[in-house]
Formats: structure tokens, C-alpha cells, sequence
């Protein structure tokens, strides 16, 4: 099993998220692509862990605390996208454009 | 080219194609279902990457409790749970499809330059040594995201609570 193959379907998974961050309407929706590329990025930390057979271990250690990290941003982003939905009554992103100028 | 090598890109092609689908269904709780097909099947690939203890973990982490919280999130929010073609900015997919593919290209670009093909050698991992590595080398980022998470708890349940005498809402 070669090193390419993996980083490409990382990569090719990255512009997925990309693609549904820019596209989707609906908040929930988009915190769903950002969990596509939290875990592409997991893929290639894994895979160069496995290449370099790394003593320490640091590829897997880095993945454990992203998926760590990932968990809590979703809580966090959850509870906005509810705060806004109870204020606005839609989740919909278009919608909140107060900041825009 | 062995059996391995055949069910690893057997693996990937069912990853990219429930991540499309991820991205391109129409019905908000598909989406969710096939975002547990895409972390299963990176899964199975940390598996054949020796990292059995990252895989448990995503599964417990992600398929157990994020997946759960997507969909308390989706009925909370009053999504319409049957197909809807509200869900995305039409006018945005032409962008978005010329943004995605150009990172892709020049990502692409670069790994073909960079690497050549190299092995992924696989020989199994220790638990028992990742966990001495984290308790360790590691101590002070552990101890760290614990407080990330406090953080997060604390945060998470100061701003879905309903506390009128805070917040009026008039004007937000």
C-alpha cells in the first residue's frame, strides 16, 4: 500500500468540505463539512505516522486531539446555531447578515 | 498488486463517493447517515494503517456522540427532514465547484511532486505504549485539552440555556 493513493483521497476529501462549506444553506449542514476536513486531515496525520514508522507516535497522538478538539467545536457550534434559531427562527446562513457591510 | 492494496482502494473510492454524497443529498438527515458511512470507512482504514486505538476512538467519538448531536441538532432546529431544495445556494455551486477543484488540482500537484510512491509500512501499534507516549511526552497538551473541554461544557451550556434576565429579546 503506497503513500499517494491516501494523501490524494485526503486531499480529494478537503475540497469536498470546501465545496459543502461554500454551497450548504443550512448552519447544521455546514458544520458537517467542517467535519469532513477535520477528519481528512486525521487520514494524512495517520498515514504519515504509518509511513515514517514514527517511535513516538506523534501522528496518532496529533489525530486523538483533533477528534478531541472536533467534539468540542461541534458542542460549541451546536449551541450557536440553536442560540440563532431561537432568536431568528432559521438556521439558514443567508439569513444572518448583520456583520455584512 | 496484492489483496491489501486492491481493498484499501476499494476503501477509498467508498470514502470519497459517501463524501460526495454528504455534500450533494438533498435530505438533512442523509447527510448525517452518510457522514457515519465516511468516518466507518475511515475507520477501517486507520485499521489497516495499525492505528487500531485512533480508530476506536473515532468510532466511540464520532459515529457514538458527534453523529447524535448532528441529529438533536437538525430535529432542534425544525429542519424539514424529507428532501428539500432549500438546502443549498444554487447561485453559489458554479463557485464553489471552481474553488474545490482548483485546491484539489494544486494540492494533487504537489503531493505527486513531492512523494513518490513510498510504502506505508504496517506493523501493528502498542496501546499500551501510545498511552505511556500521552502521559509522557504528551502530559502537558492532555492536560490542556481537558481544560478545552471544560471550556466547551461550560460554554455549550451558557449559550443554549434560556435565562430571560440576561438577555432581552428585543434587541438581538
Amino acid at each position: 500500500m503506497s503513500i499517494q493513493p491516501l494523501l490524494i483521497a485526503a486531499a480529494a476529501l478537503f475540497s469536498i468540505g470546501i465545496y459543502g462549506i461554500l454551497v450548504r444553506r443550512n448552519a447544521v449542514m455546514v458544520l458537517l463539512s467542517i467535519e469532513l476536513i477535520l477528519n481528512s486531515v486525521n487520514i494524512n496525520f495517520v498515514a504519515f505516522n504509518a509511513m515514517l514508522s514514527d517511535v513516538f507516535l506523534n501522528g496518532q497522538i496529533f489525530s486523538i486531539f483533533i477528534i478531541t478538539i472536533a467534539a468540542a467545536e461541534v458542542g460549541i457550534g451546536l449551541a450557536i446555531v440553536l442560540m440563532l434559531f431561537r432568536n431568528r427562527e432559521t438556521a439558514n446562513i443567508n439569513e444572518f447578515d448583520l456583520m455584512k457591510w | 498488486m496484492e489483496a491489501i492494496d486492491i481493498f484499501s482502494y476499494f476503501l477509498l473510492l467508498l470514502l470519497l463517493l459517501s463524501g460526495v454524497k454528504v455534500v450533494t443529498t438533498s435530505n438533512v438527515i442523509h447527510a448525517a447517515i452518510f457522514l457515519v458511512f465516511t468516518l466507518a470507512t475511515t475507520a477501517v482504514l486507520f485499521i489497516l494503517l495499525s492505528a487500531e486505538f485512533v480508530a476506536l476512538v473515532l468510532i466511540l467519538v464520532y459515529i457514538g456522540a458527534v453523529i447524535v448531536l448532528f441529529l438533536f441538532g437538525v430535529m432542534i432546529t425544525r429542519a424539514p427532514l424529507g428532501p428539500n431544495a432549500e438546502l443549498d445556494n444554487d447561485q453559489n455551486k458554479l463557485m464553489a465547484a471552481v474553488i474545490s477543484l482548483s485546491i484539489f488540482g494544486i494540492f494533487t500537484y504537489i503531493l505527486l511532486q513531492t512523494f513518490d510512491s513510498t510504502v506505508v509500512i504496517s506493523e501493528g501499534t502498542s496501546t499500551k505504549l501510545l498511552g505511556e507516549i500521552l502521559l509522557s511526552r504528551f502530559v502537558f497538551p492532555f492536560e490542556l485539552v481537558s481544560f478545552v473541554l471544560l471550556g466547551a461544557l461550560i460554554g455549550g451550556i451558557t449559550l443554549a440555556r434560556k435565562d430571560n434576565a440576561l438577555m432581552d429579546e428585543d434587541q438581538i
